[in-house]
């Protein structure tokens, strides 16, 4: 797998990330020095094996749908400072 | 101190808690200005605990007044909470941890917020987010505390009241700290202890756990904060236990395996040594050993790691974006500059990294031989681990291959390197097996690098805490 800089731009840019010039050739190089390393795991035969997404069985934890007190609006706003009319404020979606 | 030692004291009045208090935040910022082991101090949240106290019944409590320090990314309602980046700069929890709110329930008063890698993206704890200070090793300010969790370590090292802190781990970051530091660290079995309230790294992987220079704090701090949490969907139900009493439990006859791959090539020979003396030391005490093999995690446990935890982690981090809390920026642009602008200078170089490698581990065309491969190569380790759980009731390694290294040596390690450290860790991490450091050396007493610590890492098989504690208690 050769990893070019294109790649790396392509990867920061679905990531919501601007990269320097500098960055992207250091990632670029990072990435094909960890990918060239993690070629070992071609060496595990994984046929018949099914995927661990947990490490414990955690199937099916439910709680009881019950209402309980929750932030109010001004709390949930509270950690902001773009806010208006009770309304996060965010930038232009268009 | 050790903290019944302490309980007592506070029991017979000897300890009046709010004079207490006032004295060992004045310690801790002593402590705090020569190593750099907190982000932030919680100063008014203790005394005005302490206060409350007063009208307590000091019996009934399981920590009363009991100093903790708590690692950067739990939450501590009211006190600045960022997991060390400076994304999360200014950003206030509205509720504590569960783990937080277990221990203050049960008196205990929150000092401070522990420094980190940048959300435990860190061996060594020099990661730390743009602006943030890193903490020195309580032994040689020259050398590391280890990571993520570097500034529990340090400070619970450097302590002399008694005092526990709450760790986090999602590959090593609460054992390899405390061998670093030469203290116990007790990550326990994934879904013992709640996440919530925890700034996640990767969810399949994270867990909370207690760090102490004492075994028995560690059982006392795991007791509090253990158990169900509906605000958990992946904490466990399985009863918990009362670890305090596996203090008191002979060894004999308990049979661990020694990890013969895990003494090879790349392993520091002060490591080495210590650790197959501390085996010896248990022998002496009746436990029976045997050395066995264990290939598969020792061999592929770091790649398999980091492509998970990376994968899981630019997921988690996406929520990052500069608006709801943490630092913000003039609004200009549409979402995806103003997102991008504020990420792409908030972020520290190791956060951009592992968002880099975990996106390209999910994008399409490369999921199934990264990722989807990475979790299957996971069940064939926790299946490994359990066949060996059928025959022993613990398996040891060293915590490190090395003893805490030079700032000066951690700088010229390439990415790549600074990962393989975590080469004994990452794969009970994978099997959300409970582990513990227990320090076998202290300051004098290492034969070959008589000045650090070195520690043993102890691992056992789901929800088995006891065991971990029965086996490495001092």
């Amino acid at each position: 797998m050769n990893i070019d800089p294109n790649l790396i731009k392509k990867i920061a840019s679905v990531s919501r990330l601007n990269l320097t010039d500098k960055e992207t050739e250091k990632f670029t190089s990072d990435l094909q020095n960890i990918l060239d390393a993690f070629k070992k795991l071609d060496e595990v035969d994984v046929s018949n094996i099914p995927t661990a997404i947990h490490p414990i069985d955690v199937k099916n934890i439910t709680r009881d749908d019950i209402p309980k007190k929750c932030l109010s609006n001004e709390e949930a706003l509270e950690n902001t400072t773009l806010k208006k009319d009770g309304f996060f404020k965010g930038p232009r979606s268009v | 101190m050790k903290i019944s030692e302490h309980i007592s004291k506070v029991r017979s009045g000897e300890i009046d808690i709010l004079d207490h208090t006032h004295k060992i935040l004045d310690q801790t910022k002593k402590i705090n200005k020569e190593y750099n082991y907190f982000n932030t101090l919680s100063e008014d949240l203790a005394i005005s605990l302490a206060k409350q106290l007063k009208n307590s019944d000091l019996e009934k409590l399981r920590l009363p007044g009991v100093p903790i320090s708590i690692k950067d990314a739990i939450c501590v309602k009211g006190v600045e909470t960022t997991a060390g980046s400076k994304i999360l700069k200014g950003y206030k929890p509205l509720m504590h941890a569960t783990t937080v709110q277990k221990s203050i329930d049960q008196g205990a008063l929150p000092i401070g917020k522990t420094a980190q890698d940048a959300f435990g993206f860190g061996s060594f704890s020099v990661n730390v987010g743009i602006g943030f200070k890193i903490p020195k090793n309580p032994f040689d300010k020259e050398r590391t505390c280890g990571g993520s969790s570097g500034g529990s370590a340090g400070f619970s090292q450097k302590t002399k009241f008694a005092h526990a802190s709450l760790g986090e781990s999602t590959g090593g970051s609460i054992v390899e700290p405390a061998s670093f530091c030469g203290i116990y660290g007790l990550c326990p079995t994934y879904g013992r202890v709640s996440r919530y309230g925890l700034l996640d790294y990767g969810n399949s992987l994270d867990k909370i756990g207690p760090m102490s220079k004492h075994i028995e704090d560690c059982a006392i701090m795991l007791e509090t904060i253990s158990g169900y949490d509906e605000n958990d969907s992946t904490s466990s139900k399985v009863p918990t236990e009362k670890y305090t009493d596996y203090l008191n439990k002979d060894v004999k006859k308990l049979k661990v395996g020694i990890i013969k791959e895990a003494f090879g090539e790349g392993v520091d020979e002060s490591v080495s040594k210590n650790v197959w003396n501390y085996v010896k030391k248990l022998e002496s005490q009746g436990v029976e050993y045997e050395e066995i093999s264990l290939e598969l995690p020792l061999k592929y446990g770091i790649e398999t790691y980091y492509i998970i935890a990376c994968c899981e982690a630019s997921t988690n981090l996406a929520k990052y974006c500069g608006m709801r809390y943490g630092q913000t920026d003039k609004l200009e642009g549409g979402f995806n500059e103003y997102f991008a602008k504020v990420r792409s200078e908030n972020f520290n170089e190791e956060t951009k990294r592992r968002i880099i490698l975990g996106t390209f581990a999910r994008m399409a065309g490369y999921r199934d031989a990264y990722y989807i491969k990475a979790l299957k190569i996971r069940s064939k380790i926790i299946q490994e681990y359990k066949k060996k759980f059928k025959h022993f009731d613990a398996l040891i390694t060293p915590t490190s291959p090395i003893p805490p290294p030079k700032f000066s040596e951690i700088k010229d390690l390439s990415p790549l390197e600074h990962y393989k450290i975590d080469i004994m860790t990452v794969s009970p991490n994978l099997a959300g097996l409970p582990h513990l450091n227990v320090p076998i050396t202290s300051k004098h007493s290492s034969e070959i690098n008589p000045d650090l610590p070195i520690g043993a890492m102890l691992t056992t098989d789901h929800f088995k805490e006891g065991t971990l504690i029965q086996l490495g208690k001092e």
